[in-house]
């Protein structure tokens, strides 16, 4: 049994305009100590998948249809109290993106932390929990002293490496961060990301990294998922998948990102802009960008097949053959 | 060699704390935040010229400096041959014709009630450099073009809220091209958009400075990028200069520990190349009171001493036009 597996997951946001269709009939899974990566641009719905995994979506979104087993248990018909004592932050946990505005400005760094255990362990006492604060700043590298400090004498690497220390703070199984490297400078980036791989390998955490910057992940993942319009387009080993990217849209992303050791070369992006997710586009949800379209494309939608062990696919190009 | 635009010597732009009623009573000495203190470069006709750096070190000043969208400290910014910072606001204007900016978030630098025809002819309107409505309309549609932006006919009336962030940004460069200016400061142009649209605004101007010949400053965090972008690359740190080069010089042969940390931790896209574990330790200093000496020696894993602590490195050539400002090789000459 996988320690997560999410089955046909879809997640809409109703707004005025009609539903919003964020996350579309996605399924992976991942067992315990394995880095998962969550690739794709802005409004792809990364993000959206982590806040369905955590059931803590915003008021006017909601699962749809699909499940959600953390451990066998189906996470979206659990209620909010046993989600609350017994999932969440024990079993899966959340660094929020943007460390610099995810810390309430006006509690001290040390009462926030503290909120989240109580809240989540309801057993534990204050004295506890304010041990496990020392114990935590110090996995992190935050000298333990200044626990007491409010957000705003953290500088951004501080901030962020706190985050790190409240997510980890009811040992979860699994730990999602939603892009923890953005707003940050490129050695303060490259600090996080460090401590990031050293804390998953010694605690053996099931990682999901949500980023856009495709470097990132192939730093720190073994497994990777690109995202496109709600949907997982493909889905495999990372070293496959950059070795031989199947779909066009992970191709047109790896070659997005340039590399600083390469020779100089013309830069090549994606034509086009990503859809509206109000309305997106029949068939495979790709297809107005895309160079290799067909006719068939702009009909009927690509299944998700597997073409090799672990190595999944959305596109009419590969299972044409 | 093709002949110098920008020449800037010993820029400085240092910023006033402020300090209040009570403080200024209190403390006899006004601080400042040294934004820029002290930095010489040249851009040639036609060259596109990275300013590199972590946030805080002084790159966005630098550029609004040679701008004159502030007031530099001390220094001399010649353009051309002539030093724009003796320049009052009359004969500004007419330079404005010849040097323009494109800003980071293009969400923001686009008048949200003006059409897009009429954002991209204001600059020729305001500087009166069309004398008539249709050579105007002219100018208008031919950079849009040049941007790519097609039909041009229809772009000109739509409004910023029906375009992506791509094409915004392509309009805000379109504004900045449309007065066939000398020179360009482009202010992290791209970190707004969306990853799979970053690479296809570089491209379009880098294919504009080549098509116009226009001299180039590109502002950014991004090295990866720059690597692919520029032809020299400058890197600053605390409102210095540490080193400069043609862009090879810099990312295959760096020599200053701050530039080599700094390539060290841009993340590669590719998993069969693992990054080494060399990765420095803190964030940069505050810009009121910076390090003494060699700003870099607080972070610097090659600190060799006292010398780094007290003297301040001169930025110096080690051949080749590669300038360097640090101790490890000072005076003498390196062969990388």
């Amino acid at each position: 049994m996988s320690l997560l597996e999410v089955q046909n997951l879809t997640t809409y946001y109703t707004t005025l305009r009609g539903p919003v269709h964020a996350v579309e009939n996605i399924s992976f899974s991942m067992d315990k100590g394995e880095p998962l990566g969550l690739a794709g641009e802005s409004g792809c719905g990364k993000t959206t998948v982590a806040l369905s995994i955590l059931k803590i979506l915003p008021y006017n979104g909601k699962v749809i249809s699909g499940k959600i087993l953390f451990k066998g248990k189906d996470i979206v018909k659990v209620s909010d109290e046993e989600m609350r004592t017994q999932i969440r932050w024990k079993g899966v946990s959340l660094i929020f993106q943007g460390a610099m505005n995810a810390l309430n400005p006006v509690y001290k760094i040390e009462d926030q932390i503290i909120e989240a255990i109580l809240t989540h362990e309801p057993g534990v006492t204050k004295k506890e929990a304010k041990e496990r604060i020392v114990r935590l700043f110090e996995m992190v590298g935050v000298d333990p002293s200044r626990k007491g400090n409010y957000p705003h004498e953290f500088s951004g690497g501080m901030k962020q490496r706190a985050m790190i220390a409240m997510a980890l703070a009811c040992n979860p199984e699994i730990l999602i961060a939603d892009e923890p490297g953005t707003a940050l400078d490129v050695i303060v980036q490259a600090q996080v990301l460090k401590l990031f791989n050293e804390l998953k390998k010694r605690l053996n955490l099931a990682t999901i990294l949500i980023s856009h910057d495709l470097s990132i992940i192939s730093e720190t993942c073994d497994k990777l998922a690109i995202m496109y319009a709600g949907k997982i387009v493909e889905l495999g080993d990372v070293y496959t998948m950059f070795k031989d990217p199947l779909h066009p849209y992970t191709e047109g992303l790896i070659s997005a990102f340039p590399n600083i050791k390469e020779q100089r070369r013309k830069m090549i992006s994606i034509p086009g802009t990503p859809p509206d997710l109000l309305r997106p586009p029949s068939g495979c949800k790709f297809h107005p960008r895309c160079s290799y379209a067909m006719d068939i494309c702009k009909k009927n939608e690509p299944e998700f097949i597997e073409i090799s062990k672990g190595h999944f696919v959305m596109c009419h190009l590969v299972s044409k053959e | 060699m093709s002949e110098t635009v920008i020449k800037i010597t010993n820029l400085k732009k240092w910023f006033p704390v402020k300090m209040g009623f009570s403080g200024s009573l209190f403390f006899r000495r006004q601080l400042f935040v040294r934004a820029v203190d002290g930095i010489s470069f040249e851009i040639k006709k036609g060259e596109i010229f990275g300013l590199a750096g972590e946030s805080g070190s002084g790159k966005t000043t630098t550029g609004r400096l040679i701008l004159r969208l502030l007031e530099p400290t001390a220094g001399t910014i010649m353009f051309r041959k002539q030093d724009i910072t003796r320049l009052d606001e009359n004969e500004m204007k007419e330079l404005r014709k010849r040097m323009q900016i494109v800003f980071q978030d293009p969400y923001e630098s686009l008048n949200p009630r003006m059409a897009v025809g009429d954002i991209i002819a204001e600059p020729l309107r305001v500087l009166h450099a069309v004398n008539n409505e249709r050579e105007l309309e002219q100018r208008v549609k031919q950079v849009l073009k040049d941007a790519e932006l097609h039909p041009a006919e229809e772009f000109i009336f739509r409004y910023p809220h029906e375009l992506s962030g791509g094409q915004r940004q392509r309009v805000a460069t379109a504004r900045a091209f449309v007065l066939n200016p000398e020179f360009v400061v482009a202010d992290e142009p791209v970190s707004m958009l969306d990853v799979s649209t970053r690479a296809e605004i570089l491209q379009l101007m880098v294919s504009l400075v080549e098509k116009y010949q226009t001299s180039f400053l590109y502002i950014t965090h991004d090295l990866a990028l720059s690597r692919h972008m520029c032809d020299r690359i400058a890197i600053m740190y605390l409102g210095k200069i540490m080193e400069l080069g043609t862009t090879n010089q810099v990312i295959y042969e760096s020599l200053h520990p701050y530039t080599k940390a700094l390539i060290v931790a841009v993340p590669v896209p590719d998993p069969t190349s693992k990054r080494s574990e060399v990765v420095i330790k803190g964030e940069i200093p505050s810009p009121v009171n910076p390090p003494s000496g060699c700003r870099f020696h607080t972070r610097c894993p090659e600190y060799i001493g006292d010398i780094c602590r007290t003297k301040e490195p001169q930025l110096i050539d080690v051949g080749d036009n590669h300038l360097v400002a640090c101790h490890l090789y000072g005076g003498k000459e390196v062969k990388a």
